[in-house]
């Protein structure tokens, strides 16, 4: 690493998440190198030893770029985001945790004390006096303080304002590196940067775009686990077979990975370019593919989709319409 | 939070140009009275409605959505009401998994000479809302970020042991 103060700062920062968007970062391979090339890494958890007091005494604006992968859960989740923003030029939105939920958003349909009860009190966790965290706890040594949990996980953009939006669960690597090079080029005056608001490592139109499979017309009558069938057909796409794939709906920029590998699309990448609600149109997809007139004959046909929340809103529950008109900034 | 004496519930009607919207003509040239509560939005057919629209609806504060078209075989499109049809039961579906009830949401078929047969459906949803209460999906939040979090404690915290 080079003396520090000499190049732009890079952050990377880890909410609510799985580390699995740290992964991705690192399997862009070389281009790790170019990012040290062209940056100092000020704060990175994950990669090197840096406290949250030496991001604090930082001066405003000090962090280039920021990278914020995770949700907020927590108010220390909260307090990052709010300390980051201040520090930053960019501060990105960085896969689907932090630009819409994903998995861990699904807490948000049920309330704290069930999120609570099944962590520690359901048979896989041995816990007999029924302890819960508590975010004081008194010791001999004094009092320790755990982050407090807050009742619903928020997108990055429902607590502090974002530049840009990168989709994925994770990012796919060579979309990263495509970043990082356009903000390379960026600093460097060769390239510009995209409108702010803007959805950046993604392409804008559906995962059915990218998807080699053949497509005719869609007819019904039965939605099925792909663990259901006897043998799935590798060339038709999937959702005519009944599989229920989410293509339909969701932003492309991964390469159709899931059809391709015979695998139902689960929507990772958040919604297409215009699409205000993901699940909303993938109710219309499904909901158009259904070969029946009849009621009774559609309430059995849709059955097949025993989870409809979670088909629909598997990533996207957080920053879902109805969802994101609940959160609090 | 609402005072439930005083509730008066948003419903937001959806209809088509071609049976509902005229049905509802007709109740108001018939002068058949129906409660205020539902705002009427007049789409060409109800194969135009978007699960979004009912979406944003909820989310902007309505308490329940009434969708209306043309019945089923008479649709000036041919056969679009049957889209509109198989949208709302899996639209249904989905709500109740993310914790509505099915109630908030009803699909009815008018046509133009049904103005009576509106109004009277228009009644119901608005009794069955009040009975139920305010969604307010919108406004369930407070102010700040420490009563945000304050509150999920206060959840948890019920089930310490002592």
């Amino acid at each position: 690493m080079s003396v520090k103060g000499s190049k732009p700062k890079f952050a990377m920062y880890w909410a609510s998440s799985c580390g699995g968007c740290e992964i991705a970062v690192l399997n862009t391979g070389l281009k790790i190198l170019d990012v040290d090339a062209a940056f100092d890494v000020a704060f990175w958890p994950v990669a090197m030893d840096a406290k949250y007091k030496d991001v604090e005494a930082l001066p405003d604006g000090a962090i280039t770029l920021t990278l914020f992968n995770g949700g907020i859960r927590n108010d220390e989740n909260a307090a990052m985001a709010k300390l980051l923003r201040r520090k930053s030029q960019i501060l990105v939105a960085f896969g689907s945790c932090a630009t819409e939920g994903c998995i861990p958003g699904l807490a948000n349909l049920s309330p704290a004390r069930e999120v609570f009860d099944t962590a520690y009190g359901t048979v896989t966790t041995e816990n007999p006096k029924g302890v819960r965290p508590q975010p004081e706890t008194r010791v001999p040594e004094g009092v320790l303080h755990i982050p407090v949990f807050s009742p619903t996980v928020r997108t990055l953009e429902q607590v502090v304002p974002v530049d840009y939006s990168m989709p994925g669960c994770p990012p796919e690597s060579h979309q990263i590196a495509m970043v990082i090079d356009l903000v390379i080029q960026a600093l460097q005056g060769k390239a510009q940067l995209p409108p702010k608001g803007a959805t950046i490592g993604a392409g804008a139109s559906t995962v059915c775009d990218e998807c080699p499979r053949q497509r005719n017309v869609k007819k019904i009558t039965k939605f099925v686990r792909i663990q259901e069938l006897e043998s799935v057909d590798p060339n038709l796409c999937l959702l005519e077979q009944g599989i229920p794939c989410n293509g339909p709906a969701i932003r492309n920029g991964c390469g159709a990975l899931c059809p391709r590998a015979g695998a139902q699309c689960i929507g990772c990448y958040g919604p297409a370019e215009g699409v205000v609600d993901n699940g909303a149109r993938l109710i219309t997809a499904f909901a158009s593919v259904v070969d029946s007139n009849d009621p009774v004959e559609i309430e059995r046909i849709l059955d097949g989709i025993p989870d409809p929340a979670g088909q629909f809103y598997r990533f996207n529950l957080a920053g879902s319409l109805l969802h994101a008109s609940r959160a609090v900034r | 939070m609402v005072d439930q004496e005083h509730f008066e519930p948003v419903i937001i009607g959806f209809t088509c140009n071609w049976c509902s919207y005229r049905a509802a003509d007709l109740a108001g040239t018939a002068r058949v009275k129906y409660p205020p509560n539902i705002r009427l939005i007049r789409l060409m057919c109800s194969g135009r409605l978007d699960p979004t629209f009912v979406l944003k609806a909820l989310a902007g504060g309505a308490d329940g959505v009434l969708i209306t078209g043309c019945h089923p075989g008479e649709c000036h499109y041919l056969e679009q009401n049957y889209k509109a049809l198989r949208r709302f039961l899996l639209l249904r579906r989905t709500l109740v998994a993310m914790g509505l009830e099915p109630a908030r949401v009803r699909l009815v078929w008018a046509s133009a000479a049904e103005g009576v047969k509106l109004a009277h459906e228009i009644e119901t949803m608005v009794a069955e809302i009040r009975a139920l209460g305010p969604l307010r999906w919108g406004h369930n939040g407070t102010a700040s970020d420490s009563a945000h979090d304050t509150h999920a404690y206060a959840m948890a915290g019920q089930e310490v042991s002592p």
